[in-house]
């Protein structure tokens, strides 16, 4: 590192070098962030979500079959890394005749994944609502289902938006293991520039910059989003 | 006319209830009293059949439900509507207003247009004094109106008999008051209600009847002035010997 600094302190070319390369990699770095980053993140989350409400749905159902299928499937994607899980996606299913878009197939690796561990979050919170919330519901008439809808969900969305905001976050770095299913997102695209300029160090740096600044972002709306719904104190 | 003819229910091999025969006349309202765990609640509830009955048969104007043969969620659903129930928690739904509590039901469940039932949540607030409180969350009312919200909440339904089950037993001392009074007004105003309280001016200033339950059976039943001066039964004077 002091070698690094001093070399570059001592060498006012190499310094320029640096910079140049600091503000061209900047929009590739971008670019990728916002062509697959961002669109990768924000889909696999939506697809997620779903796949984890029905997850929870399932294991508080009392259907033991329901229960069974949602248990295993979120045990083995718990069980299993994530850069596995994508492998077999990616690299494992042509073996048996399917062979998917590389982004389809990130997709559908990450939705599964989200779907696994937002499904705990859900379920946690389904379960924090207090019983006399179902029966208060039951009592004006109401059928399971929409107590569920109308009652329970809103409950736990509150409940479980923290939890979840932080799932979220981590889906956007996670997305990095993308670039081992060949989509250029912003860390492949850091890979290529780098073994055009073996300029590691730089690179990579401003990439983890990049990834921080709309996990900051994010934070923010997360912060901003957990007190408007505190005012009602629910 | 509400009756509840052997009425049994057991947690597991806990007897509960043990045969529980009860009539309420129409426009009657009627205080059950007792001991703590001799089943009150869980005769309420199972009026609301929030708790299923091991056996027993209950019917409210014309429609009953006999335990003894297999009672489809259907007939549950269409039963549960003819009782509205206030809890002694309130359970007012947190994440919706005054007014959308009380529209809930009727635009839910029985798919009421909403903008009538949004007149008809409004009469039913002011109503119980609230009328000017009808876009407040429950964190932001006092507990003895979010129970005047409950009772409104339930009487959206039109129910056939209201259930109370100790509904000021939450409250602080001087909130009690305001939420009696709005009950004696639906007793006057003719509703059969069902009350589990241990408030005994309201028993004898609304009630028509007190029964008396420990054990999971009704020991007594009686004209509340009779009751609380000349009980007839030893296990009665002992209990209220214990509460006054
Ligand atoms: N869901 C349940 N599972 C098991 N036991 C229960 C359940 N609900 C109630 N009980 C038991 O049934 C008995 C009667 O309870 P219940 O709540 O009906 O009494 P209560 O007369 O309302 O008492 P309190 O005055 O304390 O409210 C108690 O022993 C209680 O522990
Ligand atoms: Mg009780």
């Amino acid at each position: 590192m002091k070698m690094y600094l001093s070399n570059v302190a001592a060498d006012p070319d190499r310094t320029a070098r640096l910079i140049e390369i600091a503000k061209t990699s900047l929009w590739p770095l971008l670019e990728g962030a916002i062509s697959n980053t961002i669109p990768l993140t924000i889909i696999s989350f939506i697809v997620g979500l779903l796949l984890a409400i029905l997850t929870a749905l399932a294991r508080i159902s009392h259907i033991k079959i329901a229960e069974m299928i949602a248990r295993v499937y979120v045990s083995a994607i718990r069980g299993t890394p994530l850069l596995v899980q994508l492998f077999i996606i990616f690299y494992g299913l042509p073996n048996i005749g399917i062979t998917l878009d590389p982004f389809i197939s990130a997709v559908i690796g990450f939705s599964l994944s989200v779907g696994a561990y937002a499904s705990e979050t859900i379920r946690a919170a389904i379960l924090s609502i207090p019983k006399g919330q179902w029966e208060a519901g039951y009592s004006i008439g109401m059928s399971y289902s929409q107590v569920l809808k109308r009652i329970i969900l809103p409950q736990a969305a509150r409940v479980s938006l923290p939890p979840l905001s932080n799932t979220f976050i981590s889906l956007v770095k996670d997305t990095s293991l993308a670039s081992v299913v060949l989509i250029t997102e912003m860390f492949r695209r850091a890979q290529e520039i780098t073994s055009r300029n073996y300029e590691f160090l730089l690179v990579y740096t401003e990439a983890a910059l990049i990834y921080w600044v709309i996990c900051f972002f994010l934070s923010v709306i997360q912060q901003y989003m957990e007190r408007k719904l505190e005012r009602y104190g629910v | 006319m509400i009756s509840i003819k052997g009425l049994f229910k057991q947690f597991g091999q806990l007897e509960v209830l043990k045969g529980i025969d009860i009539k309420v006349e129409k426009g009657k309202v009627v205080v059950v009293i007792g001991p703590s765990g001799s089943g009150k609640t869980t005769m309420l509830r199972c009026l609301n059949v929030l708790e299923t009955p091991s056996k027993g048969i209950l019917s409210i104007g014309g429609q009953t439900l006999d335990f003894s043969q297999n009672v489809s969620k259907k007939n549950i659903a269409a039963f549960r509507r003819l009782t509205g129930m206030v809890f002694q928690n309130y359970n007012l739904f947190p994440h919706m207003t005054a007014l959308e509590n009380v529209m809930e039901g009727p635009v839910i469940v029985k798919g009421e247009n909403k903008q009538k039932a949004r007149q008809r949540a409004q009469g039913l607030l002011e109503k119980v004094g609230l009328g000017d409180k009808v876009n407040y969350y429950p964190s932001q009312l006092s507990g003895g109106q979010q129970q005047r919200v409950g009772i409104a909440r339930a009487l959206a339904m039109e129910p056939e008999v209201m259930l109370f089950d100790e509904p000021t037993s939450a409250l602080d001392p001087e909130l009690v008051g305001e939420v009696l009074k709005v009950m004696k007004d639906l007793a006057k105003e003719g509703m059969t209600m069902i009350v589990v309280t241990h408030e005994m001016r309201f028993a004898r200033e609304a009630a028509d009847e007190v029964i008396f339950m420990d054990g999971g059976v009704v020991v007594e039943r009686n004209k509340p002035d009779e009751m609380f001066t000349t009980p007839k039964e030893e296990r009665t004077k002992k209990f209220l010997n214990m509460i006054m």
